[in-house]
């Protein structure tokens, strides 16, 4: 095995590990921590296929700031040792029901898909590099880039507004 | 960076390793001197001594409170998180350390062919990996913060982690007109190109200013030292912890402090560029020019640090209101504005 398997699996199990221990976590500041180790070993994956760049946001604006939200409103809540809601039964019985519908529509979505066909490029490849992913955005894709940038900008907006309404 | 895992000689990691404890052992060294330098600083502008007992002037104090904290009483509350109590000091710990692993520290020389660089990984995406480490350095606080199990110490952590948050967004805007500048992400790409074209912060001075504040707050430093307000917060996010784990909180602190500095000079100040020397008409060994280098990087970073002890002794501590309004309604407008012109000019110049 070469080294690019070896890590390969290594941060397979330690994405899907850290992913189980998410959901499976009685305490929920616990949650997101599992939930952070993850974010990093997707983020090893990146690397992995060369997207340097996609790998290192992942890492700036998911575990760093995204998470830190989450921790905030955990901790500010204290919603310590208490796990899911239990005593309701009809709620854990909604979310298995509508976790399978999803189940089956990916699986269904992916079973006729092409992409048994393609393998991802491992270690080759440069549209992860900064300055190729860079001029890709600001010609072949400048309208959507452009576009979810707008959708950026007027969240920012409306965060503002709500926050000055005291 | 594909190369680097393929190609790993054994010697390449021999290398590494020995840059590595050197990198790990620098930052301890420079972050245990500061702790005297900020004690011996602080009592020449206050008029007094500062610590002169241990040793000639002084020298062996960091050594005595190192020996201290490490044989003190190591107290875990009883009804605290166990492991996120250890892992919040660990975590401070790990993250102040890396971020040194991508700043070249000295210019690279050949020796038997060899050739040896004074930078641990020389990686494209440089600046942004200290990006994201800073950006995870939030947990350190947090974690340990929250898992003391005192309201004192989870709110001194929400308020350091807000503030490390808010002040993340300028010191990036800041950084993007320094990347307009370089066009490199590759933080030794950055001081080549200041090497040839002068330092930026020449072109730079108000993204430097920005930039410099918020390093200022990022190490929750004066005047940004809110998470350890005393007479508000009793002692801050640590205030359950003792022994050396309070020490890991605090020795974090002072290796953050070193770090900013080095990665303010690299950014700003040119790096290992020796000022007003053109480093390629050096016609003596490669080696003691790479040791030239390294002292100009430790000058500047040894500026810096004495630059932050200075603002310590000399400002006093913000308002949580005024830290907020400072960095989202005056900082941010102010280096989006630096980002413009900034932009524009470049586009003017045709560059």
């Amino acid at each position: 095995m070469s080294i690019v398997q070896i890590l390969f699996w290594v941060l397979s199990a330690m994405a899907l590990f850290s992913a189980l221990m998410v959901i499976t976590s009685k305490n929920p500041v616990y949650s997101v921590l599992w939930l952070i180790i993850t974010f990093f070993a997707i983020s090893g994956h990146y690397i992995l296929l060369n997207a340097q760049f996609l790998a290192v946001v992942n890492i700036i604006v998911y575990a760093g700031a995204i998470m830190v939200l989450f921790l905030f409103v955990i901790m500010l809540m204290n919603a310590r040792q208490e796990g899911p809601t239990g005593s309701k039964r009809w709620i854990t019985l909604a979310g298995t029901v509508s976790g399978g519908i999803f189940l089956l529509v990916l699986v269904a979505a992916l079973k006729d898909s092409e992409l048994k066909a393609r393998t991802a490029m491992v270690m080759d490849g440069q549209i992860g590099l900064i300055k190729v992913l860079g001029n890709e955005l600001f010609t072949r894709y400048v309208v959507p880039f452009e576009i979810s940038s707008i959708l950026f900008l007027s969240a920012m907006v409306g965060a503002v507004v709500i926050g000055k309404k005291d | 960076m594909n190369m680097y895992v393929i190609a790993m000689d054994s010697w390449y990691i021999i290398e590494k390793l020995i840059l590595i404890g050197a990198l790990i052992g620098l930052s301890f060294f420079i972050a245990m001197y500061t702790t005297l330098a900020e004690r011996k600083i602080a009592g020449w502008m206050q008029d007094r001594m500062g610590p002169n007992r241990a040793g000639p002037f002084g020298i062996f104090q960091p050594l005595a409170d190192g020996g201290k904290l490490f044989f003190k009483e190591e107290i875990t509350p009883t009804s605290s998180n166990r492991f996120l109590f250890l892992l919040g000091p660990a975590l401070a710990m790990i993250v102040a350390l890396i971020t040194s692993t991508v700043i070249p520290w000295g210019a690279s020389f050949t020796l038997n062919n060899h050739t040896v660089a004074l930078q641990v990984a020389d990686v494209d995406m440089g600046i942004l990996i200290v990006f994201g480490i800073v950006s995870v350095g939030v947990y350190g606080i947090m974690i340990g913060g929250w898992a003391s199990n005192n309201k004192f110490s989870l709110i001194a952590a929400i308020r350091g982690a807000s503030q490390m948050v808010s002040y993340e967004l300028p010191m990036g805007l800041a950084l993007i007109a320094v990347l307009f500048m370089t066009g490199s992400l590759n933080m030794s790409a950055m001081v080549e190109h200041q090497m040839q074209n002068g330092w930026n912060v020449l072109y730079q001075p108000l993204g430097f200013l920005i930039f410099f504040v918020c390093a200022l707050a990022e190490c929750n430093r004066t005047p940004f030292d809110l998470p350890e307000a005393e007479n508000e917060l009793n002692f801050g996010y640590h205030q359950e912890y003792s022994s050396m784990k309070l020490g890991f909180y605090l020795f974090a602190e002072y290796i953050n402090m070193f770090v900013s500095s080095a990665v303010m000079a690299t950014l700003f100040f040119g790096g290992y560029d020796i000022p007003f020397f053109n480093e390629a008409t050096w016609d003596g060994s490669p080696v003691v020019l790479s040791l030239l280098t390294f002292a100009a990087m430790m000058a500047k970073v040894s500026f810096f640090l004495f630059v932050f002890i200075w603002i310590r002794w000399t400002i006093p501590r913000f308002r949580y209101d005024q830290l907020m309004n400072l960095g989202w309604k005056k900082l941010i407008p102010l280096a989006l504005i630096n980002m413009l012109i900034s932009a524009a000019v470049m586009l003017f110049l045709n560059k």
